[in-house]
């Protein structure tokens, strides 16, 4: 029976020893060793805080670079795609530029030659006619050397004239 | 309402005390009808009677015998009586074979000879001397965690590393979810009551001094933690603790029955308390104990046949010392837990009773 009967000499001496360690030790130990517990947890999550904010932070100045590049790309594409195309109207416009100019000169050289054409026939034609006709009188003077060739000519003419 | 309170508290506190005290001096009259009849020591092995004589307390620390003859700590005698503070050492007792002051030591325990005579017995006995070099090592491997903090809040380091990581656990698995969020008022208190506990369980295993007392496993110091228990879990209670006491959500004609099934619910828990950890540490000592009493009762009987069976009873003390590695956290954390469950219970409130008006 002695083992559940509590002895009143232990349960003085248990409390006030109890009573002084829980002092001593929510004094000296409890309260740094608490202390330091909560504040290396609030260091904990404030770190992971700050990483996470860092991330997100890293994340957009990424996003910012990526559009940065992308709009210079757009940006290098468009010059890009201006310049051939300033280069082929440039040409087109030469091409076509000389080719007018080819025609003019070709038209005008045509022209010329029309005229050199036009004014040696007419040349031709004239030089043609003076020949004949120098050529017509001189047989005309060789046949009418004597009258009666010169008669004979006449009737007949006269004839034709006649008929 | 303040008021009421108050002084529904004092009275639960008188009458837990009343109770107690009358219980205690009943089993006070029970002993000494007990003690007056004890027998002298006979030379036979008497394993029931080494068992009780290692698990009970005693006013000197008893290391071995040696040619018959104890080698002891003599631990201070204090007793209080009409004649005034009495002081003495218990090597003045010659183990129970001499009379002091009038005083003499009957089975290790002081009885006066002058059976009229009215004394109480405060000495330092084993179980104290015990309790306090525990609190002093306790105290010294804290300061000294406490102390580690001091330069910068890197990982714990040495022992350290073995009390941080049960201050978390406690903290955050224990007394957080079941007191809520004013735990921080109750950590100290908790935290001492678990490592005070765990310290002087792990100490009682140490079979040689200054371990080997079995201060836990003694109902006296059990009864001090629990009523500590108590007496927060009543002077913190808040309305709502009160109010499901002594006016429950009953019909009132059934006030009668459901009140003092409450009351005696409530009075139950540290009683509980108290008895789950004397019953566990001293269950665990009892075995203990009884698988080395075997080897002597069998030595008894033909030396070999004692040695052969050191063999199995060394064995399964083995095992038994490392199950009660076990238990001395399971009991410490179990009784933690508990009152930390009670202090939860007492000032939780109950928002939803609003809800009605």
């Amino acid at each position: 029976m002695f083992l559940v009967k509590p002895e009143l000499g232990l349960i003085i001496w248990s409390s006030v020893t109890f009573l002084l360690l829980l002092f001593i030790l929510s004094k000296f130990a409890w309260k740094p060793i608490l202390a330091a517990l909560k504040e290396r947890e609030q260091k904990i999550s404030d770190s992971l805080e700050l990483a996470e904010k860092t991330k997100l932070e890293m994340q957009a100045v990424q996003a910012g670079n990526e559009r940065l590049l992308n709009e210079a790309r757009l940006e290098r594409d468009k010059i890009l795609k201006e310049a051939k195309e300033m280069k082929e109207s440039i040409l087109n416009q030469a091409k076509k530029s000389a080719e007018d100019e080819t025609r003019k000169s070709i038209a005008l050289a045509k022209e010329a030659i029309d005229k050199e054409k036009f004014a040696a026939m007419s040349e031709m034609k004239s030089a043609a006619a003076t020949l004949s006709v120098e050529i017509a009188e001189k047989i005309l003077r060789k046949k009418l050397e004597n009258s009666a060739e010169q008669d004979s000519l006449i009737n007949e003419y006269l004839k034709q004239m006649n008929a | 309402m303040f008021v009421n309170i108050k002084s529904i508290k004092f009275l639960f506190l008188v009458t837990f005390f009343t109770t107690f005290f009358a219980f205690s001096a009943f089993s006070q009259h029970e002993e000494h009808a007990a003690a007056t009849e004890h027998h002298s020591a006979t030379e036979k092995f008497k394993p029931g009677k080494m068992i009780l004589e290692h698990i009970r307390d005693a006013h000197d620390w008893h290391i071995c015998d040696i040619g018959g003859h104890p080698v002891s700590v003599s631990l201070p005698i204090i007793i209080y009586s009409e004649k005034g503070l009495e002081v003495f050492s218990s090597a003045k007792f010659e183990h129970g074979h001499a009379s002091y002051n009038g005083y003499k030591l009957v089975e290790g325990v002081i009885e006066a000879e002058d059976v009229t005579h009215k004394f109480y017995d405060l000495s330092i006995t084993k179980n104290v001397m015990a309790m306090m070099i525990g609190f002093i090592l306790l105290i010294i491997v804290m300061l000294s965690v406490a102390r580690s903090y001091k330069n910068g809040l890197g990982a714990p380091k040495g022992i350290g590393a073995f009390v941080e990581p049960l201050i978390v656990f406690l903290q955050d698995e224990v007394v957080k979810p079941s007191i809520g969020k004013h735990y921080a008022r109750y950590m100290p208190l908790l935290l001492t009551m678990f490592f005070g506990i765990f310290f002087l369980n792990l100490m009682g295993l140490i079979p040689i001094i200054p371990g080997g007392a079995n201060v836990t496993g003694n109902i006296a110091f059990t009864l001090v933690l629990a009523v500590i228990t108590f007496i927060v879990t009543t002077v913190t209670a808040k309305k709502d603790y009160w109010k499901h006491i002594l006016m429950p959500d009953v019909p009132v004609l059934l006030y009668i029955i459901v009140i003092p099934i409450e009351i005696i619910g409530v009075l139950n828990k540290p009683i509980v308390l108290m008895i789950r950890l004397f019953a566990n540490i001293t269950a665990g000592h009892i075995i203990i104990l009884g698988f080395f009493s075997l080897i002597f009762i069998f030595g008894e009987m033909s030396s070999g046949l004692g040695l052969g069976v050191s063999v199995f009873s060394v064995i399964f003390t083995l095992f038994m010392s490392f199950l009660e590695l076990l238990v001395a956290f399971l009991q410490a954390y179990v009784f933690v837990f508990l009152s930390s469950l009670f202090f939860g219970q007492a000032i939780e409130e109950h928002h939803h009773a609003e809800a009605h008006h």
